[in-house]
């Protein structure tokens, strides 16, 4: 990996890693003389880069990569994020699941302050959202960018700088809660200098995707890298506002958010529900919308479909975060807008969905035969139940029920299992052959167990967490015949035990899935290579053959 | 329109701009009247502000993520105020950075749980939640017993909350490390303490042991305030209620 570079390149490499190292000798030296948890972050990021840098360094003074690589795609880096995001998906569902067993029986946590539900569930979240899903989005978009551009990325070091960078935040949130360092904001719990340091990471990416943008062959923007471009630019602007804080002390790990109660209140959810826009859906339709019409050899349905539903879901998604604080202290009018832009956004979701779905207008023999195609078009009837379900929920008198509740659990991870994981898979068991020049995956059989594997798990956990979230919210609403309430609250909380069971193995049933597709990808990895690239896969300006993905516009 | 978009469509940065600009709207919409309109927050000349100690324990309860089963926002539903009592209102968090709504209940709501329950089975439950209630799934927090709070650097949190907005006076930032220590000492001398942070401020051994201030100590102070910085919501409830 490290040959692919230059040696200018590994030079600034090996100053940042020390600047890094440095700033973590630093953090580490204030928090000990504090005596604040940061320290152990100091500890952390100068481990980190002093790996990284060990890395670096044995191979440093390998020749410098030929001319010609210029004349092929740079896929360095998206096989190492492929092998992360895998990585990152076993360790946030075993933890997902651990949490799972957890709320069954409550005391396997050892009486250790880590091992406690609070702690571990962000660990859960934050894993499989950004570890898992960040590094999918970073690795695909690597690559849609420069297929779709027909362009190689304009130099070997950003793209590294992005997905190491990335890993390392992602390495500060996990370890941080477990230590006890969050800012209690759901879905943006890292503390204000890892935020900080994800900006920095930020900002090369996008710089990075625009530099090959700029060096494109071909002369339309295609629509996957629409939706990527939004996924970087607004995730950027919900990062920022949402994290604004004050710190404690630059030498403390503590920080205050700037924005309190009410205003605090729409802030992080306007964050929240449009992470799930721009970072769930947004930035995987731009890999549904390149890897399902390639797989699949049919071009996109329709460039109109595409436009609308793009900018539909840009502008609608913005505005219905309120629709998690229905009957809160928030002011009504906010829940209105929220209310009504949700159910606004069922249409250009359903387009997106459809638009997808209609792509598959002959080729559907190939989806009942081939399992990669079949996890995309599960995944795109995922995606379409999941939005016509967070319209539905976002009516105020179905919120009144289903808020709170288990309901909310079911509907999240019918979209992140049900949607986001399976057209990952999809993108993956599609892409690791073609990157390390495989004729297949290792084994199509295993690609279909864990395809049913998959569809088993979260249909068990998607209707064992639906009952129990509808039942918990109808207990607490009975009245009995005097007028009173009838359930007490433990009530309800023993009547999920069984739920709870049920969903843990339907948790187990989609890990085991994901290891299987672990073994595979490795296994197709050791296999020895081809010794040609496929055909059509240079940056060359070959004859202008569009790729079968681009859609030729309809003017 | 779909000419138009042809020719965006191939010039990265037009796009760019035009998907800031489209999804800027809705959050500038949204959330910046919340800042401006007076109605969004009561007005509650008599709100308190938290006690060092009770900050602390706020902060125990995020860095454990109580949030995340626990929500602190009773809806304006007949059945929730019925369990739990008057609805929350906007000023009654107005000093809560970030603010802890949360968005689940694994556990029961505890917006007003202060006073609800007393100090000795606050502790117990912490320590064992079994123990008290047979059925509970909540996890152990026996070590917040044995681990003494640390409140050297309690007026920086102070301070940095000052920054965001809270009204922490000059002594209250001075005297906070010895204000939190004092609070569960009640044979100290908690004058400073009452004078900085009112007459209802409470001073007790909250963990039932004089002898040291533990987290424990912290956290149950803090539950023990909640619903009870303002007694806005007290009053008599506007008819809005919703009935289903």
């Amino acid at each position: 990996m490290v040959s692919g570079l230059t040696v200018g390149e590994r030079q600034r490499g090996a100053v940042i890693l020390v600047v890094l190292a440095i700033i973590g000798l630093v953090m580490a030296a204030a928090g000990a003389e504090r005596d604040d948890p940061i320290q152990t972050h100091g500890f952390v990021i100068l481990l980190f880069s002093f790996g990284v840098l060990c890395l670096l360094l044995k191979d440093f003074d390998a020749p410098e990569p030929p001319a010609d690589r210029l004349e092929s795609y740079y896929d360095d880096p998206i096989k190492a994020g492929i092998v992360l995001s895998m990585t990152w998906a076993v360790f946030g569902m075993a933890i997902g699941d651990w949490v799972a067993w957890l709320l069954a029986f409550p005391d396997m946590t050892f009486d250790a302050s880590w091992a406690s539900f609070g702690r571990l569930r962000p660990v859960h979240t934050t894993g499989v959202i950004f570890g898992f899903g960040g590094n999918a989005l970073i690795a695909t978009s690597f690559h849609v960018m420069q297929r779709t551009s027909r362009a190689r990325m304009p130099d070997q070091f950003s793209a590294w700088f992005v997905l190491i960078g990335y890993n390392l935040f992602c390495i500060l949130a996990v370890s941080g809660y477990l230590i006890g360092i969050t800012q209690s904001k759901e879905y943006a719990e890292p503390e204000w200098y890892a935020d900080i340091w994800l900006v920095i990471v930020w900002v090369v990416y996008l710089l990075l995707y625009l530099r090959t943008l700029a060096r494109r062959k071909e002369p339309h923007i295609y629509v996957a890298n629409w939706y990527y471009l939004a996924f970087i630019l607004v995730v950027a602007i919900l990062h920022v506002v949402n994290n604004l804080a004050v710190p404690t002390s630059l030498a403390a790990a503590k920080s205050y958010s700037l924005f309190s109660g009410v205003q605090d209140a729409m802030t992080q959810w306007w964050y929240g529900h449009n992470a799930v826009a721009f970072f769930l859906t947004a930035g995987f339709l731009g890999m549904l919308y390149y890897y399902l019409p390639k797989r699949a050899e049919r071009p996109i349905y329709s460039y109109r479909l595409s436009i609308v539903g793009f900018w539909g879901i840009t502008f609608f998604y913005m505005w219905v975060g309120s629709h998690h604080l229905h009957y809160t202290a928030l002011p009504d009018w906010v829940q209105t807008l929220g209310m009504t832009f949700s159910l606004m956004l069922l249409v250009p979701s359903w387009i997106a969905a459809g638009n997808a779905l209609a792509t598959l207008n002959g080729a559907w023999h190939r989806v009942r035969d081939d399992a990669t195609l079949r996890f995309m078009m599960m995944a795109a009837v995922f995606y379409g139940l999941s939005t016509f379900e967070g319209s539905f929920m976002a009516i105020r008198p179905v919120n009144a029920l289903s808020h709170y509740t288990d309901w909310t659990i079911a509907h999240v991870h019918a979209g992140v299992l049900g949607w986001d994981a399976l057209v990952t898979f999809g993108a993956f068991y599609a892409l690791v052959p073609w990157l390390w020049k495989r004729e297949r995956m290792y084994s199509p059989a295993l690609v279909e167990v864990h395809f049913w594997l998959a569809m088993a798990g979260v249909l068990i956990y998607v209707f064992a967490m639906w009952n129990s979230g509808i039942i918990q919210g109808l207990m607490w609403r009975t009245y009995n015949d005097s007028g009173t309430l009838t359930y007490s609250f433990l009530d309800s909380m023993i009547a999920m035990h069984p739920y709870y069971i049920a969903r843990a193995i339907g948790g187990l049933l989609f890990l085991i899935g994901v290891l299987v597709g672990c073994y595979n990808i490795w296994m197709t990895i050791r296999r020895p290579a081809q010794r040609t690239a496929p055909a059509g896969d240079t940056p060359l300006p070959l004859p202008a053959a569009p790729l079968p993905a681009n859609p030729q516009p309809a003017e | 329109m779909f000419r138009t978009h042809y020719r965006i469509e191939r010039k990265s940065v037009v796009l760019a701009v035009a998907i800031m600009l489209v999804a800027s709207i809705g959050g500038l919409i949204e959330i910046a009247p919340l800042f401006t309109i007076d109605e969004t927050v009561e007005a509650d000349p008599d709100m308190r502000v938290y006690t060092p100690l009770e900050l602390a324990g706020r902060n125990i309860y995020m860095r454990e993520g109580c949030y995340a089963c626990h929500s602190q926002m009773i809806r304006t539903l007949q059945d929730e105020v019925e369990r739990y009592g008057p609805y929350s209102l906007a000023v009654e968090s107005q000093y809560d950075h970030p603010m802890l709504w949360g968005s689940k209940r694994t556990g029961p709501d505890l917006a007003r749980v202060g006073g609800k329950y007393s100090d000795h089975w606050h502790a117990a439950h912490l320590t064992d939640p079994r123990d008290v209630v047979p059925e509970s799934i909540m996890p152990r927090y026996a070590f917040l017993r044995e681990t003494l709070l640390r409140t050297a650097h309690l007026p920086d949190d102070l301070r940095a909350l000052r920054r965001a907005g809270v009204p922490y006076t000059r002594e209250m930032i001075a005297h906070a490390a010895a204000d939190a220590g004092a609070q569960a000492s009640p044979g100290d001398d908690t004058a400073g303490l009452i004078e900085r942070y009112g007459e209802a401020t409470q001073v007790r051994a909250f963990d039932g042991d004089e002898g040291k201030v533990t987290e424990m100590d912290a956290l149950v102070a803090y539950l023990q305030i909640l619903g009870k910085l303002s007694s806005a919501a007290q009053a008599p409830q506007p008819a809005h209620i919703a009935r289903k």
